[in-house]
């Protein structure tokens, strides 16, 4: 699954934002956006990696990459038991609930 | 015509069997009321922190190595988005680039030739919910019980040339990660689960056809047969000119085919970025070799050492390697009683003979090694027949009492008291004079009535071996 993915990243990019990206990134995040919002997105989002991108003129071949603002590692906890919530506080947050459990419409044939 | 290669690739996901979930303190348990093990953290809502599971990276790390990996220093978690109702987040925390563990590989028998399998990598990430399709009310049920339950992905290279391969790849992987202890790798509750990514390719080309991604595959044998499905689909759409779509295919074991999943196809595009949730883990070289030194002996090391130590056949050997419990009461018996070989035949024989039947585990079967030594012995210095033996074993088993308790009890120990014996013989030999000298005219198997003729006196009880000595013996120095 992992060779499909594509991660961000601040490598040159070949393309501008255009609409259509904007609109399929909407709709991976089930996002409803009209024409109009779509043009300026695009514009919006261009200017901000445009301005991102000034990052690839600095050299930076002597810092080390950062993967967390928090200059922090190994935090763990240890496997021991919580009380989880009940049944009925749990289903408080559904907008439907059936045998225990969240109803959602059908989501498979 | 054209000839194709099968190229297989398989993604093992295994459910570590922690205590609690990956990233909350919520019970791991199989089988429990819907919803019952979830708590604000599980079902991602707003303003809460996972916290990694220290014992779920000791699990990974034991898998890493225990297939060939090296383990990376610097891990980390980023998160995988997608929308789909088994995930109340809308993103899966696992790993992209730093996964746990990476570039291993697994020993596969191929036409009795070793043939390495590379793995890619093994990464750690959580369990979706679980969907109930409720046809009756046309909806779907969710259970987010499963949620946050630790995963780890065994990913192979397409190093696989056929649904044989496969199935031995998964066979052994299976092994090998029960001897580690950490899942329970049982396919029917879905704590070991497969997809296969399956392409052809012509014979001797190097690029990769398009491959289809299979899944609902529900025990090895259905992974077999989809794979088998799968390629005589893809052969026959390209032999017609027609050409492979990359899709993700779900297996219907009930049909026996491949059906397209249309629902979840949207584009594989999960936007992986770095969980800022969780801040990176380090790991370093000392933990990592203390692991690999706590890891348990293999199974592949194991059937060595039972070759050369125990003098097995690598045949007997490697069924008594298939279950841990078995070896090892294999090496318990083979403390008190030199003849490895007798008990590697007590054990993959009457005694997997009766977990068969009774569908149950060495353990739970009430046989201790002492007592299958004991029942070993008795056989040997003639005090029940082999026969018997066994019939006793099924009676142990059940009742786990002692097997000389149960001899005596039964009364089923033979006659080997030789004045007992003699005082028969001589009895059957006042009785058949006509018989006697027939044997001591050459007629020697006559010899044998006169035996089950004292069989029957003893009700079956005498070693028949000391019948015919005695018989031997007063005939000649009568
Ligand atoms: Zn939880």
């Amino acid at each position: 699954m992992t060779s499909d993915a594509n991660i961000i990243s601040f490598k040159k990019r070949d393309e501008m934002i255009t609409r259509e990206t904007v609109n399929y990134i909407s709709g991976l995040a089930k996002l409803h956006i009209n024409e109009v919002q779509a043009q300026k997105f695009a514009g919006d989002l261009e200017a901000i990696l445009h301005y991102v991108e000034k990052l690839n003129s600095l050299d930076v071949s002597q810092v080390k990459p950062t993967s967390h603002v928090l200059d922090m590692e190994n935090v763990f906890r240890d496997d021991t038991v919580k009380p989880s919530l009940s049944q009925e506080q749990a289903l408080a947050f559904s907008v439907e609930k059936l045998n225990g459990a969240y109803k959602v419409p059908k989501v498979i044939e | 015509m054209t000839t194709f290669e099968t190229v297989i690739g398989l993604e093992v996901h295994l459910q570590l069997k922690t205590k609690t979930k990956i990233f909350c303190g919520c019970l791991n348990e199989f089988g429990s009321a819907p919803n019952t093990n979830v708590c604000p953290v599980c079902l991602g809502l707003p303003g809460t922190l996972p916290v990694l599971n220290r014992r779920v990276l000791e699990y990974g790390m034991k898998v890493g190595l225990a297939l060939n990996c090296s383990i990376n220093s610097f891990v980390k978690f980023d998160r995988k988005n997608y929308f789909y109702p088994d995930l109340p987040k809308g993103y899966q925390i696992s790993q992209f680039d730093f996964p746990i563990a990476k570039l291993g590989f697994l020993d596969i028998l191929v036409d009795g030739k070793e043939k390495r399998i590379g793995i890619t990598r093994a990464h750690l990430e959580e369990d979706a919910g679980k969907l109930i399709h409720d046809t009756v009310n046309a909806c779907t049920l969710v259970d987010y019980n499963r949620t946050g339950t630790p995963l780890i992905e065994i990913v192979s290279e397409p190093d696989l040339r056929s649904s044989q391969e496969a199935y031995d790849y998964l066979t052994g992987l299976k092994l090998i990660l029960s001897y580690l202890n950490v899942s329970d790798c049982d396919m029917e509750k879905g704590s070991l689960r497969c997809d296969a990514n399956v392409s052809i390719r012509p014979l001797g080309q190097i690029k990769l056809g398009t491959k289809a991604e299979l899944k609902n595959l529900n025990s090895f044998s259905a992974v077999k047969r989809a794979i088998d499905f799968e390629v005589a689909r893809q052969t026959t759409v390209i032999l017609s000119g027609g050409s492979i779509v990359q899709e993700t295919l779900l297996w219907d074991e009930a049909k026996g085919r491949t059906v397209s999943m249309r629902s979840k196809e949207q584009a594989h595009d999960y936007r992986y970025f770095p969980e800022p949730d969780l801040v990176p883990f380090i790991i370093k070289s000392d933990v990592i070799e203390n692991m690999r030194q706590s890891l348990p002996e293999l199974p592949q090391a194991k059937l060595s050492r039972f070759v050369s130590a125990y003098k097995l056949s690598t045949y007997d050997a490697g069924i008594l390697i298939q279950d841990q419990s078995l070896a090892d009461f294999f090496e318990t018996c083979a403390k008190s009683y030199p003849d490895t070989k007798k008990i590697a035949n007590w054990i993959n024989g009457p005694i997997l003979k009766e977990m068969n039947e009774r569908k149950l585990g060495l353990t739970q079967l009430h046989l201790s090694p002492l007592n299958l030594v004991k029942l070993i012995t008795r056989v040997e210095d003639g005090t029940i027949s082999n026969i018997a033996a066994k019939d006793l074993l099924s009676d142990i088993v059940l009742t786990a009492k002692d097997a000389d308790v149960l001899i005596a009890e039964k009364g089923i120990a033979q006659v080997s008291d030789d004045a007992a014996l003699e005082k028969i013989v001589d009895e059957l030999l006042a009785q058949n004079q006509k018989t006697v000298q027939e044997i001591l005219s050459g007629k020697t198997t006559a010899l044998g009535f006169l035996v089950g003729q004292a069989m029957k006196k003893t009700q079956g009880k005498a070693n028949p071996k000391k019948l015919n000595d005695i018989f031997t013996r007063r005939l000649h120095h009568a």
